[in-house]
C-alpha cells in the first residue's frame, strides 16, 4: 500500500496583511489525508478553516502568504513551487467544491463550455469535449444532462450548481478534491442529496477528500477522520467516531455540548454554552488559544504552549488537561433580569394568538403570485411555535403579515388576546404594536449603525411604553443587563459588538414594549454554535420569566425542535402540518415532514434510511395541480391514493387531536408506509 | 425581449417629450422679453408687437409650443432670428463637423482609456493603479477649455507639433489633414474622458477579478492570463462599453469649449453664438436635438446589452 | 476574550482608518492646497500685493517680474493680484450651487426614495430629463432665457441642475436603506414617517451625501470656470479666472502666455484638490 499522504500540512503557518499589520489566521496547522481518505476541519466562523482549504490549492488572496511550514502533495513541496506548476497541479489533480455554487459559474459562459474547458486543458479536442462534459453530468446524476449544458449559471437552481461544480471539480480525475462548505446555504433536503451524491462519488473514484464545514452533523456522516480548528490552532484531532465519541479538548467538549441534538427539549434540557468570544484576528498568545474562555484553564494553559498528547491511537489534543475535559464544569450564565410589569394576567397555555385563513398574493410581472394559501394556526400563552419549511415555503412572508408590515388578503384575521388585530401597523394603536414585537435574522440590518445601543433599546421602551425620556433610558439600561450586555456597552454603536451581543440587543428592542409575543425569524442562523446556545438559552429564560410566547422561524430543525412547543411545518405557502411538538416529531409523519427530518444530517452518528424528495421545489406562480406535494411526495406511488393526490388538494385535517396533517393519505397507511 | 424593447423606447419618447417641455418652458417663461433683446430697448411698443405678432409669441404657450413640436418632427426646424435663415440648414454642416470631431476623439479616446482602466484593475494598489486613477480624475475635473488652452500653449506655440486651429485651411482639405487638425482638440477631450472611462472600466475588471467564477477558473488550472481572457473581459467589458454609451455624450457639452478655443466651426460653437444673440429658434431646436442624440445612444446602449447579456435577455424575455 | 477587549479591538479600528486618512498622501496635498485658496478667498486683499484694478500704463503684457510675479495683463494688470482676488468668487459661487444643489437633491432623493409610488416615478422622469442635456448646455440655455448672467443667476442655475444628481445617488442610498430591518423596526415601535426618514435613514446616508457634496463641488469649479470662460456666467470684467483666461487667450499666440497660464493653473489646482480630498473620503468611509 501506498504510504504517502495524498496531502500533508506540516506546521503550516498562514498570515493575512491587514491595515499594513500581519495578522496570523493559522498557527502550526499540521494534519495528513491518506489515498481514498475524507478528512474533515471543523471549527466556527475565523477559525482558519476555509483559509486552510485555500493554502492546499496554493490560493490565497492578495493580502494572505505562507510564513512558515510546507504543504505536500504526494510528499512533493507545493509552497515554492511556480504558478505554471500551480497551475498543472490543479488542472489534473487538486480540484475543489466551493460555498455559493451559484456565483462559481461563469454568468455569461454556458455550462457546458465551462465543463468542456476542463476537458481541454488537458488536451481533449473541443468536440469530444464537449462529449465528455455531458458524460460528467451525467455522472453527476443531473437529469437531461445534454439541455443543462446549454444553459446559463442562473438558470439553475442550486442544487443543480452544485452538481455541475462538483462534475467540474472531478471531470479531470482528480487525487484530491477540497471542499469548503459546500452544501451551506442549500435546503436541508438538497444539502442531503449533495451529501449523497458526494459519498456515492467518493465511493465509486476513491478521491481523497478535505472536507469543510461548521456543521458537526455533516462532518460526522461525510469524514473518515476529524480536526478541529480554534483560533487557526489545531486542537483536536481523531477518527471521526473516536473523536464524537470521547471529546478530548474542553473546546470540543463544549462545541458538542452547544448543540441541541435530537430529542433535547427546553423543557428538560439547558444547553450549555462557551463563555466569551472567539479571539480577534491574529491575536497573539503566549499559552493555549482557548485558555480565555476554559473553565478548566490555569496559569500554566495561559503561560505554556500545550503540545498534542495521544489520548488513543491516532486520537489527540493539544491540551494538558485531556483527561478532564468530560468533565469540563457546564456554564451557569443565567439572566439577571427584572420582570415585566405588566397587566396581563393569562395562564401558560391559555389561546392566546389565532391566526385564521391569512393569504398572501404578490403581483410579480403581472401575475399573481399566492405565497401564502389559508393558514391557520394557534398559540398558547407561554408557548412556541415553531415554523420551519425549506426557502420560499414562506415562513418570513407570516411573520411580515402578523406584525402587519404587510398587509394579508381579505378574509385572514389575526386575533392576539382576543383582540382582533388591524390590517396595518400604522392602524393598531400602541399596545397591539407593543404587544407583537420580532427579532430579525440580521443584526447588522436590523440594528441602525448610526445609533448607540441605549438608543435603540430607550426608544423602544419610550414609544412602546409610553415612558420619559429618563425612565425609558433607565429601563432600557436595566433590560439590557438583564440580557448580559454590560454596562460599558451600552453606549457604543451596533458595529462594535459581536455577533451575539447585536443579537442581544436586538432581544432587548424586542421586550421594550412587554410583548405578550415575539416573533424570532432565524435570530441564530448567523451565529455560530456556541453563540447560538446562549441566545436559546436566554430565550428560553425570558419565556418562563414573563410567559412571552415566541413564534419561532428557523430552517435547523434541531433548534426547532428544542424550542418549539408547537410546530407548524409549511410547503409552498401551506401549512401541511401542525401540532405539538411531541406528535409532530414522533410520527405518524406527513410525507414532506418525514423527508425533512430523514435529510438532516445526524450529529449521533446512527444512520438513518434518508426519505428523498425528488425533483424542485416548484414555483409558487405556477403550483403543481391537485396536493402541492404530489409531483415530489415521497409516499403518494404505492399508497393507493395516487389519483387523489394529483387531482384535488387535502385539506388540513385533525388526524388526532390537536395534531393536522394536510394529506390524502390517512394516518393508519403513512403509519404502515413509514414503520 | 420584444415587449422590453418597446417598453424601453416608449420610455425614451416619454423622457424626450419632458426634455421638450423643459427647453420650451425655459425660454418662453423665464423672465426677459425677447423681442426687447433682440429689437433693442428703443425700438417703439408697434414694432414690439409686429415683432411679437410675426413670430408667433403673441398665441398661447400650448400653440406655440405645438407649433414647435409639430415643426420638429415634420422636419421644419424653424427660422433662425440672427441668420433669418432655417435652422435646419444652420445646425446641419455644423452637426456634421462635430460629428467629425466626436469620432476622431472617441477612436482616440476609446481604446487608449479602456486599456488604462484595464491595466490599472491588473495592477491594483500598486504605483501604476494609484498614477493612473488618481491622475486620471485629477485630469477629469480640470475642464476642457483649460487643457485645450494649455495644450495650444505647448504644442501649438511652444513646440509648434499640432495646428492650433482645428479646421484646415486649404480649400480642399484632405482627410489627413482634416484629422491631422482635429488630434489637439481630440487630445483635450481624451484628458477629460480618460478618467471617467478608465475608472468605469477598472471597477468593471476588478469586480470580475474579484467574482468567484474567476477564482473558479483559476482554481480549474487556467493560467491567469488565459483566466483574465476568457472570463474576466468578457464578463467586465460588457457592462463597461455600455456604461460609456450611456455616459460620453452627457460630456459632449465639452465640445462647446473646445471648438470655441480651436474656432471649429461645429454644432457647438453656433450653439454659443446662439447663446450670445439670443436666437431662441435655433437654441431650442439645437438643445432638444442634443438631447435626442443623448437619449438615442442611451436606448441602443440598454438595448444592445439586454441583447448580449444572457441574464438580462432571460429576465426580460419571462 | 472579554467584552472590554472586544470594544477595545473595535476602537483601533477606528483609528487605524483615521490614519488611513492620515497617511494618504494624495488627501494630504488636496487639503493643503485647498486651504490656500480658502485663505486667499478670505484674506485676498491682504495677500495680494495691487488693487485687482490697478492699471500700470509702463508695464503693459509684461512677463513675471520682481515687481509682477506672475506679469501683468494687456491692462498692465497685476496677474498674481487678480489670481489670488478671483480665488474668493469661483469657491463661494461653487459652493453656493452645490449647496443649493445638494439640499435640493438630498430632500427629494430621501422623499422619492423612501415614499417610492408615484411620486417617485413621477420625478425620476423629470430628473431624467434634465439631466439628458450636458450641464454646460442647460446651464448656457438657462442664462439665454434669462437674458443676462450674474453671480446670483450662476449659483441658482448650477445649483438646479445639479439637483438630479445629487437626487438621484441619494435616492438610491435611501431606497437601500429601507430595505433594511432597522427601518421596519422602527415602525414596529410606531415611529412617525418623518422621523425614521430624519433620524433613521438620514444618518446612514451621510457619508454618501458626503461624498456626492465634494465631487459636486469639484463639478462647480468645473462649470462655473467653464461658463465664465464661455463670457455666460458672470458680471463682466471680473477677475473671476475663467473670465481672465477667455479675456487673455488669445494673447497666447503672440507669446503673451502668462496672463493666462495662471489662472488656468489656479482652476486646475482647485479642482484637482477638492477631487483628491473627495477620492480619499471615499476610500475612508468604505462607500
Amino acid at each position: 500500500m501506498n504510504t504517502t499522504p495524498t496531502l500533508e500540512l506540516r506546521n503550516l503557518e498562514v498570515a493575512y496583511t491587514v491595515r499594513g499589520i500581519d495578522r496570523q489566521v493559522l498557527r502550526d496547522v499540521s494534519f495528513a489525508i491518506a489515498p481514498g481518505e475524507a478528512y474533515g476541519l471543523v471549527g466556527e466562523s475565523g477559525c482558519g478553516k476555509s483559509t486552510a482549504a485555500f493554502a492546499a490549492m496554493r490560493y490565497l488572496p492578495r493580502n494572505g502568504k505562507i510564513t512558515k511550514g510546507s504543504i505536500l502533495f504526494e510528499g512533493q513541496d507545493i509552497v515554492d513551487i511556480n504558478e505554471d506548476a500551480v497551475a498543472k497541479l490543479r488542472r489534473s489533480a487538486i480540484s475543489m467544491v466551493y460555498q455559493n455554487p451559484a456565483t462559481a459559474l461563469n454568468p455569461t459562459i454556458r455550462i457546458g463550455k465551462q465543463i468542456a474547458e476542463v476537458f481541454e486543458l488537458n488536451g481533449v479536442s473541443s468536440s469530444d469535449a464537449m462529449m465528455m462534459a455531458e458524460q460528467a453530468l451525467t455522472r453527476v446524476q443531473i437529469a437531461d444532462p445534454a439541455r443543462v449544458l446549454r444553459r446559463y449559471a442562473h438558470q439553475l437552481s442550486g442544487g443543480m450548481a452544485q452538481r455541475v461544480v462538483i462534475a467540474m471539480a472531478l471531470a479531470s480525475n482528480p487525487r484530491l478534491l477540497v471542499m469548503d462548505e459546500p452544501t451551506t446555504g442549500l435546503d436541508a433536503t438538497v444539502e442531503a442529496e449533495v451529501l449523497d451524491l458526494v459519498r456515492e462519488l467518493r465511493r465509486d473514484t476513491g478521491t481523497a477528500v478535505l472536507f469543510i464545514s461548521h456543521n458537526l452533523g455533516v462532518i460526522r456522516n461525510m469524514c473518515d477522520r476529524v480536526g478541529v480548528l480554534y483560533a487557526g490552532a489545531l486542537v483536536e484531532q481523531g477518527a471521526t467516531s473516536d473523536l464524537f465519541s470521547n471529546p478530548s479538548h474542553p473546546y470540543t467538549v463544549g462545541l458538542l455540548r452547544c448543540i441541541p441534538r435530537g430529542g433535547l427539549h427546553k423543557s428538560t434540557d439547558r444547553l450549555d454554552t462557551i463563555p466569551g468570544t472567539p479571539p480577534a484576528l491574529g491575536l497573539k498568545f503566549d499559552g493555549c488559544v482557548f485558555a480565555a474562555r476554559c473553565a478548566l484553564a490555569d496559569d500554566k494553559c495561559r503561560t505554556q504552549l500545550p503540545q498534542m498528547v495521544t489520548i488513543n491511537g491516532a486520537h489527540v489534543a493539544r491540551c494538558f488537561h485531556s483527561d478532564k475535559a468530560s468533565s469540563l464544569p457546564r456554564s451557569v450564565e443565567q439572566i439577571e433580569y427584572a420582570p415585566q410589569v405588566t397587566g396581563h394576567s393569562t395562564k401558560v397555555g391559555d389561546a392566546l394568538l389565532n391566526i385564521s385563513h391569512l393569504s398572501k398574493v404578490f403581483t410579480q410581472d403581472g401575475h399573481k403570485v399566492r405565497v401564502i394559501n389559508d393558514v391557520s394556526l394557534t398559540l398558547g400563552v407561554g408557548e412556541t411555535l415553531g415554523l420551519v419549511g425549506e426557502s420560499g415555503s414562506g415562513k418570513t412572508t407570516i411573520a411580515k403579515l402578523l406584525l402587519g408590515l404587510t398587509p394579508p388578503e381579505e378574509g385572514g384575521v389575526v386575533t392576539l388576546d382576543g383582540k382582533g388585530l388591524a390590517k396595518t401597523l400604522n392602524r393598531r394603536d400602541v399596545a397591539d404594536v407593543g404587544a407583537m414585537q420580532i427579532v430579525f435574522q440580521n443584526p447588522d440590518q436590523a440594528l441602525n449603525r448610526r445609533h448607540s445601543v441605549t438608543r435603540i433599546v430607550g426608544r423602544a421602551v419610550e414609544r412602546l411604553r409610553k415612558f420619559s425620556l429618563a425612565d425609558a433610558i433607565a429601563r432600557a439600561h436595566e433590560l439590557l443587563s438583564g440580557m448580559r450586555v454590560e454596562a460599558s456597552l451600552h453606549s457604543v454603536r451596533p458595529v462594535q459588538l459581536s455577533g451575539g451581543l447585536k443579537q442581544r440587543v436586538a432581544i432587548s428592542r424586542a421586550f421594550a414594549g412587554a410583548p405578550q409575543l415575539v416573533v424570532c425569524d432565524e435570530p441564530t442562523s448567523a451565529l455560530d454554535v456556541s453563540v447560538q446556545a446562549a441566545i436559546l438559552n436566554l430565550l428560553v429564560d425570558l419565556q418562563k420569566q414573563d410567559k412571552t410566547s415566541f413564534i419561532f422561524i428557523s430552517h435547523d430543525l434541531g433548534v426547532v425542535r428544542y424550542i418549539s412547543d408547537r410546530i407548524a411545518v409549511l410547503y409552498l405557502g401551506r401549512v401541511v402540518e401542525f401540532g405539538t411538538s411531541q406528535r409532530v416529531f414522533s410520527g405518524p409523519f406527513h410525507p414532506y415532514t418525514e423527508a425533512l427530518l430523514s435529510s438532516v444530517p445526524n450529529i449521533d452518528g446512527s444512520t438513518r434510511k434518508r426519505i428523498p424528495l425528488t425533483g424542485s421545489v416548484p414555483s409558487p406562480s405556477n403550483p403543481p395541480s391537485g396536493c402541492v406535494l404530489n409531483p415530489r411526495c415521497p409516499r403518494k406511488a404505492g399508497s393507493g391514493y395516487e389519483t387523489l393526490c394529483e387531482t384535488e388538494e387535502p385539506n388540513l385535517n385533525e388526524v388526532e387531536p390537536g395534531h393536522f396533517m394536510r394529506c390524502h393519505i390517512p394516518m393508519a397507511k403513512l403509519k404502515q408506509l413509514q414503520s | 425581449m420584444l415587449r422590453f424593447i418597446v417598453k424601453r423606447i416608449g420610455l425614451s419618447i416619454l423622457t424626450l417629450t419632458i426634455v421638450s417641455l423643459i427647453v420650451f418652458l425655459m425660454t418662453s417663461i423665464m423672465p426677459g422679453d425677447i423681442a426687447k433683446q433682440i429689437l433693442g430697448r428703443d425700438a417703439s411698443p408697434e414694432a414690439f408687437e409686429i415683432w411679437n405678432k410675426e413670430k408667433g409669441f403673441d398665441k398661447p404657450l400650448v400653440v406655440q409650443y405645438s407649433r414647435w413640436m409639430g415643426g420638429v418632427l415634420t422636419g421644419d426646424l424653424g427660422t433662425s432670428f440672427q441668420y433669418e435663415m432655417p435652422v435646419g440648414e444652420i445646425l446641419g454642416p455644423a452637426a456634421s463637423k462635430s460629428a467629425q470631431l466626436a469620432i476622431v476623439a472617441l477612436i482616440l479616446i476609446a481604446p487608449i482609456s479602456i486599456l488604462g482602466g484595464i491595466v490599472a484593475a491588473m495592477n491594483r494598489g500598486k504605483k501604476v493603479d494609484r498614477a493612473l486613477t488618481v491622475g486620471g480624475l485629477s485630469a477629469a475635473v480640470i475642464p476642457e477649455f483649460v487643457w485645450a488652452v494649455v495644450l495650444i500653449l505647448v504644442f501649438g506655440v511652444a513646440i509648434r507639433a499640432f495646428p492650433v486651429s482645428a479646421f484646415p485651411d486649404e480649400e480642399n482639405p484632405n482627410i489627413v489633414s482634416s484629422v491631422y487638425h482635429l488630434i489637439l482638440p481630440s487630445i483635450a477631450l481624451l484628458f477629460v474622458l480618460f478618467g471617467y472611462i478608465s475608472r468605469i472600466t477598472r471597477a468593471g475588471v476588478i469586480e470580475a477579478l474579484d467574482s468567484d467564477y474567476m477564482r473558479t477558473a483559476v482554481l480549474k488550472g487556467l493560467s491567469r492570463k488565459t483566466a483574465v481572457f476568457r472570463h474576466v473581459l468578457r464578463n467586465a467589458l460588457l457592462p463597461t462599453i455600455a456604461v460609456i454609451a450611456t455616459q460620453v455624450p452627457y460630456l459632449a457639452g465639452g465640445l462647446i469649449a473646445i471648438e470655441r478655443v480651436f474656432n471649429y466651426p461645429g454644432f457647438g460653437n453656433i450653439l454659443l453664438d446662439a447663446v450670445i444673440a439670443r436666437d431662441f429658434p435655433l437654441l431650442q431646436t439645437a438643445v432638444f436635438l442634443t438631447g435626442v442624440v443623448i437619449i438615442v445612444f442611451q436606448l441602443i446602449a440598454d438595448i444592445l446589452f439586454a441583447v448580449l447579456n444572457p441574464r438580462i435577455r432571460q429576465k426580460v424575455t419571462e | 476574550m472579554t467584552d472590554e477587549t472586544a470594544k477595545q479591538a473595535q476602537q483601533t479600528v477606528l483609528s487605524e482608518r483615521l490614519a488611513v486618512l492620515r497617511k494618504n498622501k494624495a488627501f494630504i496635498v488636496g487639503a493643503a492646497i485647498l486651504c490656500f485658496w480658502a485663505l486667499s478667498a478670505i484674506f485676498g486683499k491682504l495677500i495680494a500685493r495691487y488693487d485687482q484694478d490697478f492699471m500700470d500704463y509702463e508695464y503693459i503684457n509684461s512677463a513675471p517680474s520682481g515687481k509682477y510675479w506672475f506679469g501683468t495683463d494687456s491692462n498692465g494688470r497685476d496677474v498674481y493680484s487678480r489670481v489670488i482676488i478671483g480665488s474668493r468668487i469661483i469657491l463661494v459661487i461653487s459652493f453656493l450651487a452645490t449647496l443649493l444643489g445638494a439640499f435640493l437633491g438630498a430632500s427629494l432623493g430621501l422623499a422619492a426614495g423612501y415614499l417610492k409610488g408615484k411620486f417617485d416615478m413621477v420625478l425620476m422622469r423629470i430628473l431624467e430629463a434634465i439631466s439628458a442635456i450636458p450641464v454646460i448646455i442647460i446651464a448656457l440655455l438657462a442664462v439665454a432665457a434669462i437674458g443676462r448672467s450674474s453671480s446670483i443667476i450662476t449659483i441658482l442655475i448650477i445649483g438646479f441642475i445639479f439637483t438630479p444628481n445629487v437626487a438621484r445617488t441619494v435616492r438610491a442610498a435611501v431606497l437601500g436603506e429601507s430595505e433594511l430591518e432597522y427601518v421596519a423596526a422602527a415602525k414596529l415601535r410606531t415611529e412617525k414617517t418623518a422621523h425614521i426618514l430624519f433620524r433613521e435613514v438620514l444618518p446612514n446616508v451621510l457619508p454618501t451625501l458626503i461624498v456626492e457634496f465634494t465631487v459636486r463641488l469639484g463639478y462647480a469649479i468645473f462649470a462655473v470656470a467653464t461658463l465664465s470662460f464661455l463670457g455666460a456666467g458672470l458680471e463682466a470684467g471680473s477677475p473671476d479666472w475663467g473670465t481672465q483666461v477667455a479675456d487673455t487667450w488669445s494673447l497666447i499666440f503672440t507669446n503673451v502666455w502668462w496672463p493666462t497660464l495662471f489662472p488656468s493653473l489656479a482652476i486646475a489646482s482647485v479642482a484637482v484638490s477638492i477631487n483628491l480630498i473627495s477620492d480619499a473620503l471615499l476610500e475612508v468611509f468604505e462607500l
